[in-house]
């Protein structure tokens, strides 16, 4: 059984060597004087804090090779609730925070990331992931290019605009407010990374459910953004079932935008049909390739702004 | 400080002689069919119906009912156009047949003013002066960007959409014709366009417009009728894009009804404006600003400042000189050019209203208004202030969409915008001080599209238009504007 697993991906017996501890998914015949290794519990992340899903509800995540990974917190509606709320309390600070201030701390993520990514590089090669230093890489140098947007992005897109009477007016990007992000199955880190990094970069604050498949870098991404002098709320992962929580991240009155990666019509019809509850903004990514150029633009950070014009007269 | 036992009471000591503006000029046909393919076309099987004056009640004209086998005719010719003539035309080109409607909107500007007061109630003062100048200036602007579209967003190549589906409310009938249209077909568009049921007169002239432009057939077709008829457009296979003012409960209904939907969406719904004035305001314009920002149109306006949130301080103050200032405001003819309030729009809309107004009384609010004369016909609704507010009234939380104010007060800075936040809605909003900080401050924190500092209720082709929330997505007017009707993938 654990033959075929390391000739799949050939990581563990590097593992070994290196003397890095191994995983839940290895060493079940551990002899007895070796080390025991301390496994990770992967919790989900609502306001800066790592609370188990208050539904009590896990699922167990298996290697392709069918051996257990780790048992992940299944969410409820109510995670998702506790989420939001913990969102909406970190958007005003987070939007205010000066936009110099915003990119150095993704600046910081993206450190923190490269510092962590053997770890990251491990977690998506033990689910199945081949390539997985590349997406990593990728993943740091797209919140490095987003921590460059985080103040131009405002200079390219607002505008003083010339109005016929006597008023000085212009109008600004400001964020939309609250985004709900349904990432992409795979790539679970990157996906991920490519709908969180210009949605925060733009001053939003947000919700995000993991990869149901592959969702531990989630997880650890969740530590490296806790370790950023990221303020606690300003983004909250869950993991869970997409299908049961997908209604929920569409239906909530308190979320402004939704950011949904993927192709299932369905998906797509209930997400649009439950946004317009509340007016939300729908925004649907059908692109499968997350890796290609177009991944990544300061279009990414406009999905979740609104325009804001200001009017005042001129006069003495 | 004046005591407040003396008032001013215009009503006794001023009268004004009438000052109608004369309708003699104008032509109303009868009857006017659907504007399909640049010709006036009787509807396949939905018969006409009346469109009336809401200040006498009368008959103007009758209009076609579109029915879903007009809406197919319209579409066909529509993607006739848009793959044929329209698509293969020189930017520059396309531009020129937009500036054309500018200027015949101006060659024709008294006719349409004086129809456009006389189907929707508005005063002529505000049809002559707003609606119809900035109509011809939004086709003028768009115009200009037809061949220039590549600048607008970088790194990209924006392409039109295609056949776009445009409904539009009946508050400012021409002026939104032209928000719709203008950005529609400069970006490269065609366009089916419903206008309201009870305000189809200034849409059929644009039609005779368009005629005299001589657009290529289908480029803009326009199909009069009701909510039905709008619904046919909107669940349209062959339509690409939907564009619809109105209100936010029929918007989430569109939004609902398109969710399985290729169709790009963009909406434009109702607000609930909170005006808030500092202490620290220029008292006496920012009084001007209160009505202006309420009784505007009646109060038909989406981002009407139809909340006031005055400092407690300076509460007295104001209201004394708001009373004052709403006395002196004249409601009646809309085609009197000394006229301030019209008509209210329709029947439906005077009964929502004053349901409103005995909502107010019911939940506890105290109800003020002015006592001026009414005429004996049409439909009329006296400049009205509610007093003593809470956040949870409904005449707080609701857009009424008539001239009613709902007053409430506040201590600090921090109260105002929380109270001012504290709707579904997120249109728009005005704020009165003296101080710059401040300003930028509560400007800033305001969640909602438009704001108004020191001034309220301005419109401009070059600025940026749309809410926040529940009040809509997407942006009308100025570079933004072009937006909804592009590509940039």
């Amino acid at each position: 059984m654990k033959n075929g697993n390391k000739a799949k991906n050939g990581r563990n017996g590097k593992m070994q060597t290196a003397g890095r501890a191994p995983r839940i998914s290895v060493e079940r015949a551990t002899p007895v004087n070796e080390r025991l290794p301390v496994l990770k519990t992967y919790k989900i992340f609502i306001a800066g804090k790592f609370p188990r899903t208050e539904s009590g509800r896990y699922y167990q995540l298996k290697s392709p090779a069918g051996q257990p990974l780790a048992n992940i917190c299944d969410c409820s509606r109510k995670d998702v609730r506790d989420a939001v709320s913990a969102a909406r309390a970190a958007q005003g600070s987070w939007a205010a925070r000066p936009a110099y201030n915003r990119a150095q701390i993704l600046y910081r993520i993206a450190e923190m990331l490269e510092g962590r990514a053997p770890q990251f590089v491990d977690e998506l090669t033990r689910q199945g992931v081949s390539g997985a230093e590349a997406e990593v890489a990728a993943s740091v140098d797209r919140f490095l290019y987003y921590a460059g947007w985080a103040d131009k992005y405002q200079q390219v897109f607002s505008a003083v605009n010339p109005v016929a009477s006597s008023h000085f007016n212009f109008s600004v990007l400001e964020p939309t407010g609250v985004v709900a992000i349904l990432a992409p199955e795979t790539p679970s880190l990157l996906g991920l990374v490519s709908l969180v990094a210009p949605t925060i970069a733009g001053g939003n604050t947000c919700i995000a459910l993991a990869s149901t498949g592959q969702p531990l870098c989630a997880v650890t991404l969740a530590e490296v953004l806790a370790t950023s002098d990221l303020p606690g709320g300003v983004v909250n992962l869950l993991t869970g079932r997409r299908a049961e929580l997908l209604d929920h991240f569409a239906s909530h009155m308190d979320v402004n935008a939704i950011l949904y990666a993927g192709d299932d019509p369905k998906e797509i019809a209930a997400i649009r049909t439950k946004s317009s509850l509340n007016v939300k903004r729908p925004v649907i990514h059908t692109r499968g390739d997350w890796t290609s150029p177009e991944a990544q633009s300061p279009y990414f950070i406009l999905d979740a702004q609104e325009t804001k014009t200001t009017w005042h007269p001129i006069g003495t | 400080m004046p005591s407040p036992a003396v008032q001013l009471n215009f009503s006794t000591t001023w009268s004004y002689a009438p000052a109608p503006e004369s309708a003699a000029h104008v032509k109303v046909a009868p009857r006017y069919e659907l504007f399909i393919d640049n010709r006036f076309t009787p509807p396949a099987e939905g018969g006409y119906f009346d469109t009336i004056n809401p200040a006498t009640e009368k008959k103007l004209s009758e209009v076609a009912r579109a029915t879903a086998a007009d809406v197919d005719k319209a579409v066909a010719a529509a993607r006739r156009a848009y793959e044929g003539p329209w698509s293969r035309l020189a930017p520059n080109e396309r531009g020129k047949y937009v500036y054309r409607i500018a200027r015949m909107i101006q060659d024709r500007a008294r006719e349409l003013a004086v129809i456009e007061s006389m189907d929707g109630g508005k005063p002529i003062r505000e049809s002559r002066d707003v609606d119809v100048p900035l109509a011809a200036a939004h086709f003028f602007y768009y115009a200009g960007w037809a061949d220039k579209l590549d600048y607008a967003f970088p790194n990209r190549s924006p392409k039109p959409l295609g056949v776009c589906g445009q409904i539009i409310p009946w508050n400012f009938p021409l002026l939104m014709a032209a928000w719709k249209l203008a950005p529609a077909l400069a970006t490269g568009n065609t366009v089916v366009l419903k206008p309201a049921e009870t305000t189809p007169l200034t849409a059929m002239k644009l039609a005779e417009i368009i005629q005299d432009a001589d657009l290529p057939p289908g480029v803009v077709n326009i199909l009069t009728g009701a909510g039905d008829s709008g619904a046919a457009i909107v669940n349209h296979p062959g339509i690409d894009k939907i564009a619809f003012t109105g209100s936010t409960e029929v918007g989430k209904l569109i939004q609902k009804s398109l969710a399985s939907s290729r169709k790009k969406l963009t909406l434009e719904l109702g607000g609930k404006a909170a005006n808030i004035v500092f202490a620290d305001a220029p008292i006496d314009q920012a009084v001007e600003g209160i009505i202006n920002g309420i009784f505007f149109n009646q109060g038909h306006v989406c981002c009407a400042g139809s909340r006031l949130l005055v400092q407690e301080s300076i509460a007295e103050m104001v209201l004394r000189k708001l009373k004052d200032r709403m006395r002196t405001l004249i409601v009646g003819d809309p085609l009197d050019k000394n006229t301030d309030v019209g008509a209210i729009n329709s029947k439906p809309q005077l009964e929502k209203i004053q349901q409103y107004l005995k909502i107010g009384g019911e939940e506890g609010a105290d109800l003020w208004c002015t006592e001026c004369d009414l005429p004996q016909r049409g439909y009329w609704c006296r400049p009205t202030l509610f007093l003593n507010c809470s956040q949870s009234h409904r005449v707080v939380q609701d857009e009424i969409f008539g001239p009613v104010l709902a007053v409430q007060t506040f201590r600090t800075v921090e109260e105002a915008i929380e109270k001012a936040n504290n709707t579904p809605y997120g249109l728009s909003g005005g704020v009165w001080t003296d101080k710059g900080s401040k300003i930028f401050k509560v400007s800033s924190q305001l969640r909602a599209g438009v704001l108004w500092a020191n001034t309220y209720n301005k419109f401009d082709p070059a600025s940026p238009f749309g809410g926040y929330k529940e009040s809509g997505m997407g942006r009308e007017g100025g570079l933004h504007g072009l937006l909804p009707y592009l590509s940039l993938n």
